[in-house]
């Protein structure tokens, strides 16, 4: 033991819904910080000495999966890369909200994220097959590298889980909804226009049901500018519903 | 029980499985994916600096094509590698990155005209061709000749994975997240499925299938630290493995990269040095040109990670709490190219180490990295031994990269793979050996024997523990099967994982669900990874050669007289080791007959074929012939391809046709 050393006392959201007998509960969990500790080497100790039933997920433990978003003393976030260094003694845990439980701090994002992209249709629509063999389209670099940058998601969640519509609407797309058309919007190889994306999104579970509080601005892990892309296209969307209206 | 029917059971959502799964269902086929884990969280994401393919748009990338990708290739194997597969990657590559254009992904791309770049310390301005303008660019890696690896940034794993993982939702493909096969269905001849486990529920069930695609990545988790996932625990192996029957080739081959991050270590891309990123010691000196000053930082990784290995023996680390390391300085990179083509390392460094790249240099130390071995199969992805069984990507050892695998070749693989592997899936399923029928009361045993197999470590109250017998594992591979190796250490290794694998089935739970439960996990892949660990030091036991990563401190050259060979490891029922046997490679069939890599000095044992064959490969070259036909009269290949895919690749300056 290193008298130096603070000890951490870490309170955690424990609850498995598929056993009757349990319920949701905080365990409180003691342990030394050691230099250079993050949440996925604490949450680890913890599963190798004091409770290996624990539940939570890491795949990349580098910051860039999205796995282990949870709530950390309440704010949303990626525990990899959360330096236990950064927060008081006491640390809270908790599942992301928005999505099912599986157990303790797992949740199921992954389930959430298939029917997202599925009913938004997100996916390069392409407008014919790719001949392999032949030099490929040309296309502007900042155009590429605008492309990437609203590529950069990473489906954690954080974004879900920080939205004050999604918690009054389980079909609200969320931002990462939304990133994801605007991604596809931008791409001159995607084969869709603006009505088609309009159908998409352009009513209250897509850009009509953000109300602009842009929690998910400052929660977003990746730093992508959901604000501006949002408002871009909400503009965007609402001017197509204009045009489209019928001749009076 | 429930029972699931398909016509291809992909197991892995990385980036080989998906391209599989979307080639079968192309061709009109039923297909499901199993994935541990939502498919976007596979390990393909974190791969950072780029895809290798002879697109040679860029300046330095002029001239490049099939040739030398190949030869780059063959070179870093160390000759280890089967060189029609590689043939056939080279080929595939400038398709593979094409298609991944039209389907999404944002490579960077040419800009015309001058810019600034660091080579070799030095600030130089080259100037991009205007024909090449908006085309897709590349960046340099080691053991290239040519700048050829293409990128976005440096998330390219990422943006590969989110553009062919949306492709498999727009085609309606299935991906069964959170599931888990625990053995493989078979009738000693032909695998038929697998068992399955839905890691939420614990429900087990089986899938029958025509065909089994391995496609779930390396075992880099064997050892104690490794860039990989945690995922990546060599768990495909593992199923091949205890059919008793399949073969994995090369295992002992494990790469070790030059810069992970210390003490956690995350990979940060070799594109740093690529990009002109220098290495430094605890002298702040720039040692690499004194080991090797021809390629410097830019040698073939495993020379570059023994370098770095041996200049730490030898004082000059710099000490640290977490054991020695080096420096990684890419400063003189500049914060602008740092903030556009290496963010993600950029937040590595400020999330796990609270440094600036921009200004502070990255302590980095060789890391376990990539698993070149894995499940043996033929050039078209299929189990020699158990038909229907296939695989591909990391997993597989078809074999692409021999003894060391290039930077930039493993996702470049992984789409190839899917690519080729996904056609000749689709054609045994339509061939004679694909009309089998399945046998429901087979399937109803292998659930039946898992079955058991679980409630009796659920139930067990042995006094060992999975996590104290795991580590130690992971100790004995970090420090007796890593870098440098030698018989002593191997020897005790592969006692004492033997006598782990004995112990590892006394362990007790405290857990005793069987729906999520991490402990119950551990417990039951425990054995199999330890299995895996032993196919890996026996085998660099046995190896009395050094080759690529594999380095025999007590026999430090490569010995092509006795060693020109592929270690094929299976596991019969009851035995307490692996057994081992070799396939040798034909020298007298290929296209660059065995050489002088040009590392340190020449100590190359020769086969007696080498000189031989070389003398015939001399005599192609005189006769002058366009490479297409000298390629063609060396080593034919094209007929070894899926006729889709047998076309010439353009180029700028060749139309190819």
């Amino acid at each position: 033991m290193n008298p130096s050393a603070r000890l951490l006392a870490l309170h955690v959201f424990r609850h498995n819904p598929r056993d009757t007998a349990s319920s949701p509960r905080l365990v409180i969990y003691q342990l030394e910080e050691t230099p250079g500790m993050t949440l996925f080497i604490a949450l680890s100790r913890i599963r190798e000495t004091l409770d290996p039933g624990l539940n939570f997920d890491f795949v990349c433990r580098a910051g860039v999966c999205g796995s282990c978003a949870m709530l950390i003393n309440g704010r949303p976030g990626l525990a990899c890369r959360t330096l236990t260094a950064e927060l008081p003694n006491q640390i809270n845990l908790f599942p992301l909200p928005g999505f099912e439980l599986i157990a303790d701090l797992s949740v199921n994002t992954g389930k959430w994220m298939r029917g997202m992209s599925e009913r938004l249709q997100a996916w390069l629509h392409l407008r014919e097959e790719a001949d392999v063999d032949a030099v490929e389209a040309r296309m502007e670099p900042e155009l590429a590298e605008s492309i990437y940058e609203l590529d950069r998601c990473i489906e954690c969640g954080c974004c879900i889980a920080g939205c004050g519509s999604a918690q009054m609407r389980t079909d609200f797309v969320g931002a990462v909804g939304m990133i994801k058309l605007a991604r596809f919007r931008l791409d001159p190889r995607d084969a869709r226009n603006a009505a088609d994306f309009f159908d998409l999104i352009g009513d209250d579970s897509g850009v009509f049901g953000c109300m602009s509080l842009l929690a998910c601005q400052d929660v977003c892990p990746k730093q992508l500018p959901l604000q501006s892309q949002i408002a871009y296209l909400r503009r965007s969307m609402a001017r197509q519903a204009l045009n489209g209206l019928p001749p009076a | 029980m429930k029972i699931n029917y398909t016509d291809v059971l992909v197991i892995g959502g990385g980036l080989a499985g998906l391209r599989t799964a979307i080639g079968v269902k192309r061709r009109g086929l039923e297909t499901l994916i199993l994935s541990l884990v939502p498919a976007k969280r596979s390990h393909s994401v974190a791969a950072q600096g780029g895809m290798q393919a002879s697109l040679g748009n860029g300046i330095k990338g002029e001239g490049d094509n099939e040739d030398v990708h190949f030869e780059d290739t063959v070179r870093g194997s160390d000759w280890g590698c089967d060189q029609r597969v590689a043939r056939m990657f080279a080929h595939m590559a400038p398709k593979a990155v094409r298609e991944l254009a039209a389907w999404g992904v944002a490579w960077n791309r040419v800009q015309r005209g001058d810019r600034e770049v660091v080579i070799n310390g030095q600030r130089v301005t080259l100037t991009e061709k205007e024909a090449a303008h908006g085309l897709i660019t590349a960046r340099d890696f080691g053991g290239t000749r040519k700048w050829r690896t293409c990128f976005t940034s440096d998330g390219t794993g990422h943006a590969m994975l989110y553009s062919v993982s949306d492709q498999v939702i727009g085609e309606s493909i299935p991906v069964h997240e959170r599931m888990e096969a625990l053995a493989l269905i078979h009738d000693g001849e032909r695998c038929q499925g697998a068992v399955v486990r839905d890691l939420i529920s614990g429900e087990l069930s089986a899938c029958m299938a025509t065909a089994t695609v391995l496609a779930t990545g390396g075992y880099g988790r064997i050892y104690g630290i490794s860039t990989n996932a945690l995922i990546n625990e060599g768990m495909g192996a593992a199923l091949a493995l205890e059919t008793g029957i399949a073969r994995l080739g090369n295992m002992e081959a494990v790469q070790f990269h030059p810069t992970a991050i210390v003490p956690a270590g995350i990979l940060v891309t070799e594109g740093c040095r690529g990009d002109g990123g220098l290495l430094l010691d605890k002298d702040g000196h720039r040692f690499m040109p004194d080991y090797e000053p021809e390629k410097k930082e830019l040698a073939s990784r495993d020379v570059v990670s023994r370098r770095m290995a041996e200049h730490m023996r030898a004082g000059k680390g710099v000490k640290s709490a977490y054991g020695d390391h080096l420096w990684l300085d890419i400063s003189n990179l500049g914060a602008a190219h740092i903030d556009k083509n290496l963010r993600e390392v950029k937040d590595i460094c400020h999330y796990f180490l609270g440094i600036d790249p921009a200004k502070d240099p990255i302590p980095v130390r060789p890391t376990q990295h990539y698993s070149m071995g894995g499940v043996r199969t033929d050039h078209r992805g299929e189990s020699p031994w158990l038909q229907g069984l296939f695989s591909c990507g990391e997993a597989a050892c078809w074999d692409l990269h021999g003894f060391n695998r290039l930077g930039g070749n493993s996702v470049a693989e992984t789409v190839v793979a899917g690519m080729l592997v996904g056609e000749y899936v689709a054609d045994y399923c339509a061939s004679s050996a694909g009309q089998g029928d399945f046998s429901p009361a087979l399937a109803r045993q292998f659930v039946a024997r898992e079955r058991a197999s679980l409630n009796a470590i659920a139930a067990a109250s042995g006094g060992e523990s999975a996590v104290a017998l795991r580590t130690r594992m992971e100790q004995i591979m970090t420090d007796r099967v890593g870098l440098f190796r030698n018989g002593a250490d191997l020897e005790s290794a592969v006692a004492e994982l033997s006598e782990l694998l004995t112990r590892s089935r006394n362990v007790g739970l405290r857990a005793k669900n069987l729906d999520a439960n991490p402990e119950l996990v551990l417990a039951y892949r425990l054995p199999r990874m330890l299995k895996v660990a032993l196919t890996v030091a026996l085998g660099a036991l046995q190896r009395t050669e050094s080759r690529g990563a594999h380095y025999r401190e007590d026999y430090p050259a490569r010995n092509d007289r006795d060693w020109l060979n592929r270690t094929l490891a299976y596991w019969p029922e009851g035995d307490d080791l692996p057994r081992l046997d070799y396939e040798s490679l034909d020298v007298m069939h290929m296209e660059l007959p065995p050489g002088f890599r040009g590392y340190g000095i020449n100590n190359v044992v020769a086969h007696p074929g080498s000189a031989e064959r070389q003398a015939e490969v001399d005599e192609m070259h005189v006769a002058k012939l366009d490479r297409y036909a000298s390629q063609a009269a060396l080593m034919p290949f094209k007929q070894w391809l899926p006729i889709r895919y047998r076309r010439r690749n353009s180029r700028l300056d060749d139309p190819g046709k």
